[in-house]
């Protein structure tokens, strides 16, 4: 099986990783830049298809050349056997469509092209769910979204998943889609081994790549626009059609609040807490 | 259904026992699996610990792990005394030539590092004879085909077919049960241990025990602190901590109504323990296991079809008064037990689980486990009316005065190190508590000093150790609440006591249609999977499913 996984790097959203200046704006030179925590979904999907049903895992990307940095953490929280990363000042400020037909050429490019793709549900910043579907339409391959389990069987060049529908009721849908396509992953997304033979192999696979994170240079490629024959006008600023006409920032938080202490010991006091809790119960 | 698993050996459990087993077996290049509900191995695991080399074994731990000692060990124990208590009055003995008795070394160890670096090792060497190690399985029970054991059932892992299964899955071993090879009935069979390891500073144990970088202090406590529960306290000094904890026979525990928590408390602000506490005492973990009594559960056929009993799965600890010894028991078993298979493989005749008892008995390891005449003598000297008798004998003017005399204290410092007369040892109140207490009283000298420490309430125990909880899925069940069937659960649980919400078991009462009743309510979120409660309450009891529950970090 030849796997591929989608990631993209972000800002790291965390608490105490993240940083705003005055106005709200994300300080994105004092933000540190992590890969995108849903891509780590679809990167265990691929490893739970390696760990079955063996084969390679190419983690690929599009990103300034620092980007490796993301490529690497892939490597060793997860799993890759080699990195992809796609660089070149002609792909800066792309937009989500001139994405997609990068990293389309990109996965069409690699030496054997990849059965299943898997992408991560979102990324952390730009929230729009649509490179995967658009790099899908562009490898011209059926796509299983909001995916939580898969089982493939290559021999019949079937995948079978679970997905999770949200609406008033959550659903889980069981779809069947034929080699090969795309498959994202959703945040609930979990791998399963109920085999020995799997779990003992996930276990050397993840030996494995912790050691080649340490010399992840060694596993990656780098590939710039004249090597992916991609014509500059279609790709990056110039190939992006979404104008960004103006950005909000968030409301900040009140940082004061009106508050009034009072001492366990304080009878009265926790009366009249008591007295106004009362109304919110019944969990109103 | 796809094709079932199957694997030459499925060894349960990465204890010692599990862990001889399992590197014997890959040393033989037989394909080996070994299946460890722990999220690491050693997370479910505490000892008192010391671990033994015995001489006259045919396996030591060291034999199959070759730096054992300098990787996964604490400190030697170069020096063993027992301590008689009456009061404030104490006597001490001098044990260390009974410990010394068939003793190649013993050290202290720390069951979450020592098992931890075992199975490293135990990985590496199975992935070379085509199995390995898993840890977060939990095994649940025996897969059968046509009535016969063919291998495991799993929460984690669809069933696996073996052609041994090697259970070393510990004192609640769930397959031991099964198989229909022990059961959890009877409080008089079993021990419960309960344990601090408090952290000293650096430096600290060589000065205040003044032993060397590579010696160290075992001391054994007796008398009557610990009311009048059958037992006894210890303390083993670790690399820069110190182990000290109680062992009682459950069945004392049940009649006494002890709180065992509170026993361990009564050992640790004994004014005698404050030569050996730094000011500040700080408790690192609490933790609690219980412990078979070979001389009343060790199988001596511990095997049934395919499945071979290892450790105190097989009730394999030996404790005859002052000796106590499990782990090197376990080790050596488990490495007969990876023989015994070997040999038995592919022939006809012996089966394997006939061979190992054979084993287990040609090396002498049945003799230690259950001594004739342990078996010989027990009828008699656990008979109650020798209790009394003893216990007259003992409290009457000729006894004390017998114990004043300078020849007693030799003659009982002898009997002490008498490997023989304490494998006669009865189980019986006068050598538990009477007999050390008077010696306490009659030679003893008064401690001086008194004790500043401060022990932790269960409430901060329990807080301070880590769980990974199975919300909504609690592993034990009362199957009765009533205060005649369970109630004993709210005392004898180590994290359970009466007045207490925060523990397992809590005693409630309920008003139904004017009456009143007592019962016991079950909360297994604090639970230290001891097993305790299994002997004591009336429970459907489990394991929880691989790597939830608790994790001890020193074990």
């Amino acid at each position: 099986m030849e796997i591929a996984v989608l990631t993209k790097g972000v800002p790291d959203f965390r608490e105490g990783q993240v940083s705003f200046d005055e106005d709200g704006h994300l300080e994105r030179g004092k933000t540190p830049t992590v890969m995108n925590p849903n891509d780590k979904f679809a990167l265990r999907a691929a490893l739970q298809t390696k760990v079955r049903h063996g084969g390679n895992v190419t983690l690929c990307s599009m990103g300034p050349p620092g980007y490796d940095n993301i490529l690497e953490e892939g490597m060793r929280d997860v799993y890759a056997d080699d990195l992809v990363l796609v660089s070149d000042r002609e792909f800066a400020a792309a937009d989500t469509w001139a994405t997609a037909i990068t990293l389309t050429a990109a996965l069409e490019h690699m030496e054997t092209e990849p059965d299943v793709v898997f992408a991560g549900f979102k990324t952390a910043d730009g929230e729009t769910g649509h490179t995967g579907p658009q790099t899908c339409w562009g490898l011209d391959r059926p796509i299983l979204t909001h995916v939580i389990s898969l089982d493939i069987e290559p021999e019949n060049e079937v995948v079978r998943a679970k997905r999770l529908v949200e609406g008033d009721v959550d659903e889980i849908e069981t779809v069947e889609a034929p080699l090969p396509c795309v498959v994202v992953t959703d945040p609930e997304f979990e791998p399963t081994y109920r085999r020995a033979e799997h779990r003992l192999e996930l276990k050397d696979l993840r030996e494995q790549t912790k050691e080649r994170a340490e010399n992840y240079e060694d596993h990656l490629t780098m590939w710039n626009h004249e090597e992916l024959n991609l014509d500059p006008d279609f790709v990056g600023l110039d190939g992006s059609p979404t104008i960004v006409s103006s950005v909000d920032p968030i409301p900040k938080s009140p940082s004061e609040r009106e508050a009034t202490m009072v001492t366990p010991d304080d009878e009265e006091g926790m009366e009249q807490v008591l007295e106004e809790m009362t109304p919110f119960a019944g969990g109103d | 259904m796809t094709d079932r698993e199957h694997y030459e050996a499925v060894v349960v459990g990465a204890g010692p026992g599990g862990a001889a087993a399992a590197a014997r077996l890959a040393d033989h290049g037989v394909e080996t699996l070994v299946l460890e509900r722990g999220a690491d191995a050693g997370a479910k695991n505490v000892s008192g610990g010391l671990i033994y080399a015995e001489q006259s074994a045919p396996y030591t731990v060291d034999d199959l792990f070759p730096d054992f000692r300098e990787e996964a060990s604490e400190r030697p124990i170069t020096d063993y005394k027992m301590d008689n208590i009456a009061g404030n009055r104490v006597k001490t003995y001098d044990l260390t030539p009974l410990h010394e008795n068939d003793t190649l070394w013993c050290d202290a160890v720390l069951r979450r590092k020592m098992d931890s670096w075992m199975a490293e090792r135990v990985h590496e060497k199975c992935r070379e004879s085509g199995g390995g190690l898993l840890t977060d399985v939990r095994v649940n029970g025996l897969l059968r085909e046509n009535g016969e054991i063919v291998g495991v059932t799993c929460d984690e892992l669809d069933d696996i077919e073996a052609d041994v299964v090697i259970a070393a899955d510990g004192v609640n071993s769930e397959l031991a049960r099964e198989a229909g090879l022990m059961d959890w009935d009877d409080p008089e069979e079993w021990f419960q241990g309960v344990k601090a390891v408090v952290d000293v500073p650096d430096g600290f144990v060589q000065e205040t025990f003044g032993v060397d970088e590579d010696e160290g202090v075992a001391r054994l406590f007796s008398g009557d602190l610990f009311q009048d529960a059958r037992g006894g306290g210890f303390m083993y000094t670790n690399q820069d901590t110190l182990s000290i904890g109680t062992v009682f026979h459950l069945d004392s525990i049940v009649e006494e109504r002890a709180e065992t928590h509170e026993l361990l408390d009564a050992l640790l602000t004994h004014p005698h323990l404050s030569n050996w506490l730094p000011e500040e005492y700080d408790e690192v973990e609490y933790s609690a296991k219980l412990v078979p009594d070979s001389k009343k559960v060790a199988l001596k056929e511990p095997h049934r079809d395919r499945l071979l009993l290892v450790g105190d799965a097989a009730g394999q600890m030996q404790a005859q008064g002052p000796i106590i010894k499990g782990m090197n028991h376990a080790v050596t078993a488990g490495a007969l037990a990876a023989d015994a298979y070997v040999t038995a493989r592919g022939r006809s005749g012996e089966t394997a689980g006939q061979r190992y008892a054979t084993l287990l008995d040609r090396e002498g390891v049945m003799d230690k486990l259950r001594p004739k005449s342990y078996d010989w003598t027990s009828g008699i000297s656990e008979h109650p009316a020798m209790a009394n008798v003893m216990e007259t004998v003992a409290k009457s003017p000729v006894g004390r005065a017998v114990l004043r005399t300078g020849a007693a204290e030799s003659l009982v410092e002898r009997a002490f190190n008498s490997p023989r007369l304490l494998s006669m040892l009865p189980d019986i109140k006068p050598a538990y508590v009477t007999v050390p207490t008077l010696i306490g009283e009659e030679q003893g000298v008064p401690v001086s000093g008194e004790s500043t420490v401060e022990t932790p309430t269960l409430e901060e125990r329990i807080g301070d150790l880590s769980y990974n909880t199975d919300i909504g899925n609690p592993h034990i069940e009362v199957v009765d609440n009533s205060w005649a069937a369970s109630g004993t659960a709210v005392t004898a649980c180590p994290v359970s006591a009466e007045d207490f919400g925060g523990g397992c078991y809590r005693s409630e009462t309920v008003g139904t249609n004017g009456s009143e009743e007592r019962v016991v309510s079950l909360d297994t979120q604090p639970c230290v999977e001891c097993g305790t409660c299994a002997v004591v309450a009336d429970t459907e009891w489990e394991h929880p499913r691989g790597g939830k529950g608790v994790e001890y970090e020193q074990g």
